[in-house]
């Protein structure tokens, strides 16, 4: 056709002039009610938290105030060497909680694999782990700081029963990825229980062992930085004093300061993984 | 009508991928680029609505020089140049339909876009075009459930959507096995006899290129080495092409010259 | 391997023998010299277990009338956590669009975007918690935007990661039909990340239950609260009651987010 494009093909039939893109919803009154529940659920809860123009207005305020207050950091030798003692409180808290935190996970990760124990065991060893992960670092440190007092031995604490939620849960989920094959030809020399788990499982995961304890101490620096908010030792009690004396300036160095160490420890943790795998 | 001319790309690198090629592409005509690989043949094609930036010469559609263009111009020129893929370059998780009408995303605001408030023109338009290129039908499929022939018919119902001037196609058929391309290579021709635009294609099959094109520009090395009629592209000339002899020297000789078996390099450019 | 001695047959040479004697001797060492440097009296130290085996006779059985009135408190660290996580989501669209390096403008916006990812992630939430209550003062308001803040890094770099990943053919194609340049997003980009998008904000849900519990400890809401409240009145009973009711949306929020991640996929 000389003339034209469609119209050869627009006599033949009429096409709809609209289109509706199928929804994932189950039909439009279902989406229309899921977005509608939605703009609810966040104006309700606006209203709860008594968000108003004046207290953003405030707010705003306040943040600018908070700023300046906290710009230049305070970094005199005296503010240096209280961040110094603090952090060498966390770092320790962190290296020596890893270390025991890692003794007492291995055995709870055997307890947690699927293809290593029976059936009881199993479901024993799972719930330990489930619970270690719900429960955050902080909660634990302030049951620990109930049970011995402030300090950073309560920290230790926490963070060794937050350990198997990470160490025994990953640990764990290798195991059950083990040669099969290898194990059975250990048992079949007639090596006894403990045996097979030296000779047979331990050389196939010993290097994810050890790049998951490097992790996990990556992990540990991070939370013994901030642990001492409830009174369980490191820097965070400095941190937290800090802000209680509105000194605002020692506050951003405090904050700096966590930031340049978590960083460091993850560089170092990273580089090491590295090595060992 | 599309003129190009003097056309060059040098990348950073220093390799130089085209040098002083001048075409011109007009009325209903079908244009075949053959050469072999790494002559310049996408480069060429990718430059025209500059998704590769040319350095040297210009580009002219239709009066209006493409080169010099930035922003809402060049929206402008690429909405009136439809591009065809060699990898179909469907949107995969969007559905057959917005897929096809994201050819008119050029007209379209933003927020319309964002919306699916497409031109109920447009919708008419996108639905009779599918069922053009036979796909009727399957409009609320999802373009990853659907096979390689039929994903470069809704590449092909895309481009026209846009309403183009004029069709660019980067190997649209390398993808597919003989019979699917023959059909897409049908299609082109048909989209073009009825939309009065010309095609310009670049291919890899010599064939294909011989059995469609009207005219055939062969590249090598970025530089124009033939131009004329399928009928005129003798042995001569494909040695020209591919094994870059001067012209009117004998195939033996070429044979000779680079030790390469004559099937070995039929099998390569599908003599 | 070289081995000398057929009859004295060792399982590793004798250098990556002694690697791994050292390691394993400076590990205790560095261990040693940590645990010095916390000061820890021995006898607290040894008497821990007891104390914490006390603590726990003292909290059992758990106050079952006491979990009426947590209920709310409960509620609210749920919703801090979708509220924090939706407002998580929609600030870290800009600064994963930047942080990635095919969608980023230049070299500085690039830098800006990882720099927001690296300060965002490396602050834990109870500091976040620590200066919004400063600047908004005590309640959940405080706790949202502390949540906000410290998923933005997280949720960033994983959409940054997912938009360096896409194919850029089909981004390529959209811009060759002329769409403008928001347009070119909106169908060419976001089609792609969107099944990592709603991924990642169920995954960061998840986190934020857990961290929701905490940021109460400094008074951005939620049942840490509660929580520190309960403590100071060395109601044990009550704690023990918070301390499973924690255990049950944790656990909840997992399972849910689990089978949310599932489905779309």
């Amino acid at each position: 056709m000389a003339d034209g494009s469609t119209g050869e093909y627009a006599s033949e039939e009429s096409f709809p002039s609209t289109w509706e893109r199928p929804t994932v919803f189950y039909n439009d009154a279902v989406k229309w009610l899921v977005y509608g529940l939605l703009v609810a659920f966040v104006l309700w809860s606006a209203w709860e938290m008594r968000v108003s123009a004046d207290r953003i207005l405030a707010g705003t305020e306040g943040g600018i105030g908070l700023v300046t207050a906290m710009v230049p950091p305070d970094f005199t030798p005296d503010a240096r060497m209280r961040i110094w003692n603090g952090m060498v409180e966390s770092v320790s808290m962190a290296i020596v909680a890893t270390i025991i935190g890692v003794v007492l996970s291995t055995p709870i990760a055997v307890l947690a694999a699927e293809n290593l124990v029976p059936r009881p065991v199993y479901v024993v060893g799972r719930a330990i782990v489930s619970i270690s992960r719900a429960l955050h670092e902080l909660v634990l440190g302030i049951i620990a700081v109930i049970a011995v007092g402030f300090g950073p031995l309560a920290g230790v604490i926490a963070l060794v029963f937050a350990t198997p939620g990470f160490f025994s849960k990953l640990l764990a989920e290798d195991l059950e990825d083990i040669d099969a094959g290898q194990v059975d030809a250990i048992r079949a020399t007639g090596a006894n229980q403990l045996q097979v788990l030296l000779y047979g499982v331990a050389p196939q995961v010993l290097p994810r062992f050890i790049g998951l304890a490097i992790y996990r101490w990556d992990i540990n620096i991070r939370a013994s930085a901030i642990i001492g908010i409830v009174g369980a030792g490191g820097i965070g009690q400095t941190l937290l004093n800090s802000f209680d004396q509105y000194d605002y300036g020692f506050s951003s160095a405090i904050i700096l300061s966590i930031i340049a160490v978590v960083l460091l420890g993850e560089v170092a943790s990273a580089w090491w993984r590295r090595r060992v795998q | 009508m599309l003129s190009v001319s003097e056309l060059g790309k040098t990348y950073p690198s220093g390799e130089r991928a085209l040098h002083d090629v001048s075409m011109e592409v007009a009325g209903k005509e079908i244009v075949s680029i053959i050469g072999p690989s790494g002559a310049g043949k996408s480069t060429m094609i990718r430059c025209i609505n500059r998704l590769t930036e040319p350095t040297e010469g210009s580009i002219v559609l239709d009066g209006r020089d493409v080169t010099g263009l930035s922003g809402k111009e060049l929206q402008t020129a690429r909405r009136e140049m439809g591009m065809i893929f060699q990898e179909f370059n469907l949107v995969e998780r969007l559905t057959v339909m917005e897929n096809v009408l994201s050819g008119t995303l050029g007209y379209l605001s933003t927020w319309n876009a964002f919306r699916r408030n497409y031109q109920g023109e447009d919708v008419e338009r996108a639905y009779e075009v599918l069922d053009r290129v036979g796909m009727a039908g399957r409009e609320n499929a999802r373009a990853d459930e659907l096979s390689g022939g039929q994903r470069q018919r809704v590449g092909i119902a895309r481009a026209v959507l846009q309403r183009p001037k004029i069709i660019l196609a980067d190997e649209p058929t390398s993808a597919l096995d003989p019979e699917t391309s023959r059909a897409v290579m049908d299609l082109l021709t048909e989209i073009s006899r009825d939309e009065d635009i010309p095609v310009l294609i670049n291919i890899h099959e010599v064939e294909l290129a011989r059995e469609y094109a009207e005219r055939i520009v062969g590249l090598r090395e970025g530089e124009v080495v033939f131009e004329g009629p399928p009928e005129e592209l003798d042995s001569d000339a494909r040695n020209v092409i591919y094994r870059g002899a001067e012209p009117a020297s004998p195939t033996v000789v070429a044979q000779e010259k680079t030790g390469v078996s004559i099937s070995e390099v039929d099998k390569e450019t599908s003599f | 391997m070289a081995v000398e001695n057929p009859r004295s047959w060792r399982k590793y040479d004798l250098r990556t023998r002694l690697v791994r004697y050292l390691a394993v001797l400076l590990t205790l060492v560095v261990g040693a010299v940590s645990w010095q440097a916390l000061n820890i009296h021995y006898q607290f130290a040894l008497t821990a277990p007891w104390a914490l085996a006390d603590l726990f006779g003292r909290m059992y059985p758990p106050d079952v009338g006491y979990s009426t009135e947590i209920a709310g408190p409960l509620v609210e660290t749920i919703n801090i956590a979708i509220l924090g996580t939706g407002l998580a989501i929609i600030m870290s669209l800009p600064v994963a669009y930047i942080g990635a390096e095919n969608t980023t403008f230049n070299r500085y916006t690039y830098v800006l975007g990882k720099l927001i990812i690296v300060v965002s992630r490396s602050v834990n939430v109870i500091v976040w918690a620590l200066i919004f209550v400063v600047v908004f003062g005590a309640g959940a308001l405080s706790g949202v935007l502390a949540v906000a803040f410290r998923s933005i890094g997280f949720c960033a770099k994983l959409l940054a990661e997912g938009i360096e990943e896409i194919d850029p053919g089909q981004v390529e194609a959209i811009r060759a039909t002329g769409a403008p340049g928001p347009s070119v997003l909106v169908y060419g980009v976001v089609p792609q990340i969107k099944p990592l998008l709603i991924g990642i904000t169920t995954y960061r849900w998840d986190i934020n239950v857990r961290e929701a519990t905490i940021i109460g400890f400094v008074g951005a809401g939620g049942i840490g609260v509660q929580l520190q409240t309960q403590v100071n009145f060395l109601d044990w009973r009550a704690v023990f009651t918070i301390l499973i009711a924690i255990l049950g949306i944790v656990l909840f929020s997992e399972v849910l987010s689990a089978y949310l991640r599932k489905k779309v996929t």
